[in-house]
């Protein structure tokens, strides 16, 4: 049974020390890894797997400070833990007080005029960083898009064809030899979003009554994972962002796909029916209908997107059932509304928006 | 050790430091500013800003005679301040009743505006920005007014029952200081409403 | 000696009614009691805000998690949030400063002792008038319960549109309440320091905890107020159909951040300065030498005061202002923390050649100044404004604030528990309870705060209730969640060692620690009028010259 003065024995200053290098090391070990492999876009939304140039760009811009700061760390560090050790009381000491030492003009000028200079620095290369990423110039073959925050959605728009969707962002590669950059303008209906896809660009904000720009340019093709940033209210947590970047047949295909009106499938008037003299037609759009609400986003294409719920669950027919009947068993706090339905109605419904690729 | 001064150290000749009601209005003033400020970049930043319902300068009248009133307070509340320290205690009251009445008259003033925008021009708080602004600001500034006045005639009462001789002249000197700082806020608020805004 | 509140028990001394004890302790006017009164209400809300932070930690252990609904999530973060800055840290900061500021600078009470009662009871009330919202229920659908629009507020989230039900409101007339007891506080520690300092006691022989306290009372009047301002407006809009943040009126969101950061970012250096105070007052007492630096620790206080007032937009590096606006935000962010610096510096100068000792105190401040380092410099990266647009709004800021807050401000004010106990108390707090709750909070500190930066680099954004399972976010959460844990078993050991050593510590004399400031003349307890003569002082620090008679300061100064 270890008393609580042994423990006071061996917990000595210089164990102290020793034990602030483990953690460190830990905390290293660990960050080190969640470093993606370099290539693959992977499902891990990590600021140190930039897949485009604003993200690059920041990432650049971190190492430089990272540096900084870690040699002012070790520095101010290494004389704390030798102060520690060097100048601690030792038990044979008579008791003497030490030399009072007031201070001292040139050391403390000294350490007021090394932090200045380190700071100019710093804000030289900060200032570059920000002018390159906000005031980048929009080229001419840049693709355009809309992004409107809603709470719990996401609504996209694609003012140079028409497309509007939501939840799943689609964009074109970029490649270096002929650059497409996505540029785009942020606005919100409702409360404060922010956009965030670590891996392709520092978060911007969706604010209502204000406009906000942000672009990106992703070199490889893939899907790139995100989510809200800004708490908007219940369901943030479930706010989720996909972008697939695609290659540009594939790109143009989708925007071609997404032009259309919905899908007039005769084998489910019946749930079409249902959906156009219910409450549904209030909220949502289907191309081509008379479906025409913009609360909620535009279902006309629904089965060409993975998920639903911005992202809360996968497009399943069960999930899509589950969404509609109880949206709360998914995501509570949502502004859909269980639409009591029979089941009759609701199997009918389902299979009505099943057919809208 | 109980008492700390060594037989060699003795009081300063001189240890005069500055009289706590006047160091504590003064916080006081300074934090009051501090919400003024916000008001007055509010209303500021929103000039021009109301998407519809009237403007400043369809419905705005410059107070120029309630304005006089508000500032000659000032003048009149330094001279019963003065007046007090003499010990001129009738005087005094005079003065500080003239201020009261000022003071009054200003509110009177500033709801005689209000009665008229309301009713005149459908202009309240909840019309547009520009209201919204308008009331919040003007509103704030009569509030601080009202319980200056409020502070003032608690004054008047006990100088007409006589408690109010020379050795008080420091509490009236903070009080004024109080009323000044209202009467710079008008200053502020004045410009910003009716000059600028306009 | 009769009304002693803070005698030793079981001395001679009659029973007294509670009721009369209880009387007594709410209408005082003392400054040491209210001082009391301030640390304990302190406390208890500590330890609420801990569990509101455990419950938020038990539903972020692994991803999709359903130990509470998103709801009661969303009101555990907001309560916590506020709680933890309005109820506990002001409060316990002003606590000290109205126990020690008179003694230290020789005078017998507050400049307004009905003003500093009246302050108090603002506060307490405030406190409990916020938490009187969760007894709203889940009426409206819950938004009569709690609020839960965060500690920020930020409106349109928080206007009627989208909180139709009372509990935005709790929040912003609690804090209007509170926020006015602060005020009233801050212009008493001014009066007090300007107009009460004993004989002899210029400016420039002031304790730095004056003069500390000092400085941020001064920031308090014109950082309290914005807030004020702009809960005055949100009140405005949501029951006199006002449009100061109604974007469909023309309002403006961004205003309401802008007015909420103008308070929100000094306030957190109103925090930190008198953490600054302690320290500048234990590390000297610890070390055996004299702070390094005097002027230079003064000067540098004052410069982060003013500078601090034009950071705020730091906190808004996301929200689409143009390039010359982030660039002039950034710079100031850097430059704020060069003063910050120099007093991190001036520190290890006190303790350099000195013959440091490692009591408990010791042991929290030399903890304080490796952590505030790394605070302080994660605040860098953050300063630099494209590197926030990727940290902003996740773990890594939730990580880099409550290493400021805990790593700061908790183990500073644990020192300074540690520190002035026996003072307050008359017994010393047991060394080795002490030392253990150092260790066990210092495990459980860098457990949670050191680890919780990398879910942020990895993605995770903050104020959500769950998490999709991505490689990394769910063991990273778990060991977050399990030093959140240990914390809370430290804390539990501070709390047990403050009440067992309150009976059975060893008495602690007038001056346990051989200090040199004007508190440590005086008995412990000291008694109610602080002073049977008022001192006259000759140096900053009189004890010194009395004990070393041969070699004053004053010969010096």
């Amino acid at each position: 049974m270890v008393r609580f003065d042994q423990i006071r024995r061996i917990l000595k200053p210089r164990s102290k020390v020793a034990g602030i290098a483990v953690l460190l090391a830990g905390a290293l070990l660990a960050a080190s890894l969640c470093f993606a492999a370099p290539g693959d876009p992977s499902p891990l939304p990590s600021i140190y797997d930039p897949h485009s140039t604003p993200a690059k760009s920041i990432v650049h811009l971190s190492h430089f400070v990272l540096s900084i700061t870690g040699l002012i760390f070790a520095i101010v560090f290494g004389l704390l833990a030798y102060a520690v050790v060097k100048f601690r009381k030792r038990p044979g000491d008579d008791g003497r007080e030490p030399p009072q030492v007031y201070g001292s003009t040139q050391i403390e000028l000294a350490w007021t005029v090394i932090p200045i200079l380190i700071v100019v620095v710093l804000f030289l290369a900060t200032a570059r960083v920000i002018h390159s990423i906000e005031d980048a110039p929009q080229p001419e073959n840049a693709v355009e898009v809309v992004a409107i925050g809603h709470q719990f959605w996401w609504e996209f728009r694609y003012p140079q064809s028409g497309v509007v969707t939501a939840n799943e962002l689609h964009i074109p590669v970029s490649e270096a030899a002929h650059p497409t950059p996505t540029f785009l303008t942020l606005l919100s209906a409702d409360t404060d979003h922010s956009f965030w896809i670590p891996q392709l660009a520092g978060k911007t904000d969706l604010i209502p009554n204000r406009v906000n720009h942000m672009w990106m340019d992703p070199y490889q093709t893939g899907i790139f994972l995100g989510q809200c940033a800004q708490y908007c209210g219940t369901q943030h947590a479930k706010m989720l962002l996909r972008v697939y970047v695609d290659s540009s047949q594939d790109f143009a295909t989708w925007v071609q796909a997404q032009q259309q009106p919905a899908v007039l499938d005769a084998n489910v008037t019946a749930g079409r029916r249902v959906f156009e003299t219910t409450a549904c037609v209030n909220c949502h759009a289907v191309g081509g209908t008379i479906a025409n609400g913009r609360f909620g986003p535009d279902l006309t294409h629904l089965m060409s997107r993975q998920t639903i719920a911005s992202g809360a669950a996968d497009n399943t027919k069960a999930n899509l059932r589950l969404w509609i009947q109880k949206p709360d068993a998914i995501k509570p706090g949502s502004l859909m509304p269980a639409m009591q339905l029979g089941d009759a109605d609701l199997d009918a419904l389902v299979d009505y928006l099943q057919t809208l690729r | 050790m109980s008492a700390v001064t060594s037989p060699a150290l003795e009081r300063p000749l001189e240890w005069k430091l500055p009289y706590r009601g006047k160091v504590g209005m003064a916080c006081l003033i300074i934090a009051e500013s501090a919400i003024f400020t916000i008001f007055v970049v509010a209303y500021l930043f929103y000039l021009g800003k109301s998407v519809t319902g009237p403007t400043p300068r369809e419905v705005l009248e410059t107070p120029i005679f309630f304005t006089i009133c508000l500032l000659s307070s000032s003048l009149t509340i330094h001279l019963a301040a003065k007046e007090l320290e003499n010990d001129h205690r009738k005087t005094f009251l005079i003065l500080w009743g003239i201020t009261i009445l000022l003071g009054a008259l200003f509110l009177f003033g500033t709801a005689m505006e209000w009665h008229r925008l309301i009713f005149e021009h459908g202009l309240t708080i909840s019309t547009n920005l520009f209201g919204t602004t308008y009331y919040s600001l003007v509103g704030l500034h009569a509030t601080h007014v009202t319980v200056g006045l409020v502070m003032l005639t608690a004054v008047l009462l006990f100088g007409l029952a006589d408690r109010v001789g020379v050795e008080q002249s420091a509490r009236i000197a903070t009080l004024s200081m109080y009323w000044h700082f209202v009467d710079a806020v008008w200053v502020v608020v004045f410009t910003v409403v009716y000059i600028v805004g306009r | 000696m009769s009304s002693d509140a803070m005698a030793i028990p079981n001395a001679t001394a009659e029973a007294r009614p509670w009721v009369e004890v209880v009387h007594e302790w709410v209408t005082t006017v003392d400054h040491k009691r209210l001082g009391i009164l301030y640390i304990v209400y302190a406390l208890i809300f500590l330890v609420i805000g801990g569990i509101e932070a455990t419950i938020i930690r038990i539903q972020l252990i692994r991803p999709h998690n359903d130990f509470v609904s998103p709801q009661v999530f969303n009101r555990m973060f907001t309560m916590h949030g506020t709680t933890m800055i309005f109820f506990v840290a002001m409060p316990v900061l002003f606590g000290f400063a109205n126990y020690l500021v008179p003694i230290m600078i020789g005078a017998r009470d507050m400049a307004f002792p009905r003003l500093n009662a009246f302050s108090f009871w603002l506060t307490a009330l405030g406190g409990i008038l916020l938490y009187f919202s969760f007894l709203g229920g889940n009426g409206l659908y819950g938004a009569g319960n709690a609020p839960d629009v965060s500690w920020w507020a930020y409106a349109p989230l928080a206007a009627r549109a989208f909180s139709p039900g009372p509990s935005s409101d709790y929040w912003t007339i609690a804090l209007l309440v509170s926020g006015f007891g602060s005020i009233g506080t801050a212009i008493n520690l001014i009066a007090t320091i300007l107009c009460l300092r004993c004989p002899g006691m210029t400016l420039n022989r002031m304790p730095l905890l004056a003069w500390l306290n000092l400085v941020m009372s001064g920031m308090v009047l014109i950082t309290i107020t914005p807030l004020s301002a702009a809960q005055i407006m949100l009140l405005v809009d949501r029951y006199l159909g006002g449009h100061f943040f109604d974007t469909q009126a023309g309002g403006s969101a961004a205003i309401w951040m802008h007015f909420f950061w103008i308070f929100g970012h000094p306030e957190v250096y109103v925090l930190i300065i008198p953490c600054f105070a302690f320290m500048s007052e234990i590390i000297p007492v610890f070390s055996r030498k004299p702070i390094f630096g005097y002027p230079v620790m003064v000067g540098a206080t004052i410069c982060i005061a003013f500078v601090s007032l034009s950071v705020w937009a730091h906190h808004m590096f996301t929200i689409g202002m143009n390039s010359y606006a982030n660039s002039f935000f950034a710079i100031t962010t850097m430059c704020v923390g060069i003063p910050t610096g120099i007093k991190i510096f001036n520190w290890l100068g006190t303790m350099w050649g000195g013959s440091i000792r490692f009591q408990t105190p010791m042991l929290f401040s030399i903890a304080f100044l490796f952590q505030f380092l790394i605070a302080g410099l994660t605040g860098i990266m953050m300063s630099s404004a494209p590197f926030d647009w990727q940290l902003s709004l996740s773990y890594f800021v939730v990580a880099h604030f409550h290493y400021v807050i805990v790593g700061g401000i908790i183990f500073a004010l644990f020192a300074a528990f540690y520190y002035w106990y026996p003072k307050i108390t008359g017994r010393m707090l047991n060394e080795s309870l002490g030392k253990l709750h150092f260790w066990l909070f210092l495990l459980g500190f860098h457990l949670t705060f050191d680890v919780m930066h990398i879910p942020g680099i990895l993605g995770m954004p903050r104020r959500i209730y769950t998490y999709e399972p991505r490689p990394g976010w769910e063991t990273l959460n778990l060991i977050v969640t399990i030093g959140a844990f240990i914390q809370g078993i430290a804390i539990l050991v501070f709390v047990a060692n403050l009440i067992y050593s309150y009976f059975k510590g060893p008495q602690a004399g007038n001056d346990p620690w051989d200090a040199w400031t004007l508190e440590w003349s005086v008995s412990s307890p000291p008694p109610d009028y602080n002073f049977a003569v008022i001192p006259v002082v000759a140096s900053r620090r009189p004890l010194w010259d009395l004990k070393h008679p041969e070699d004053p300061d004053s010969r010096y100064e």
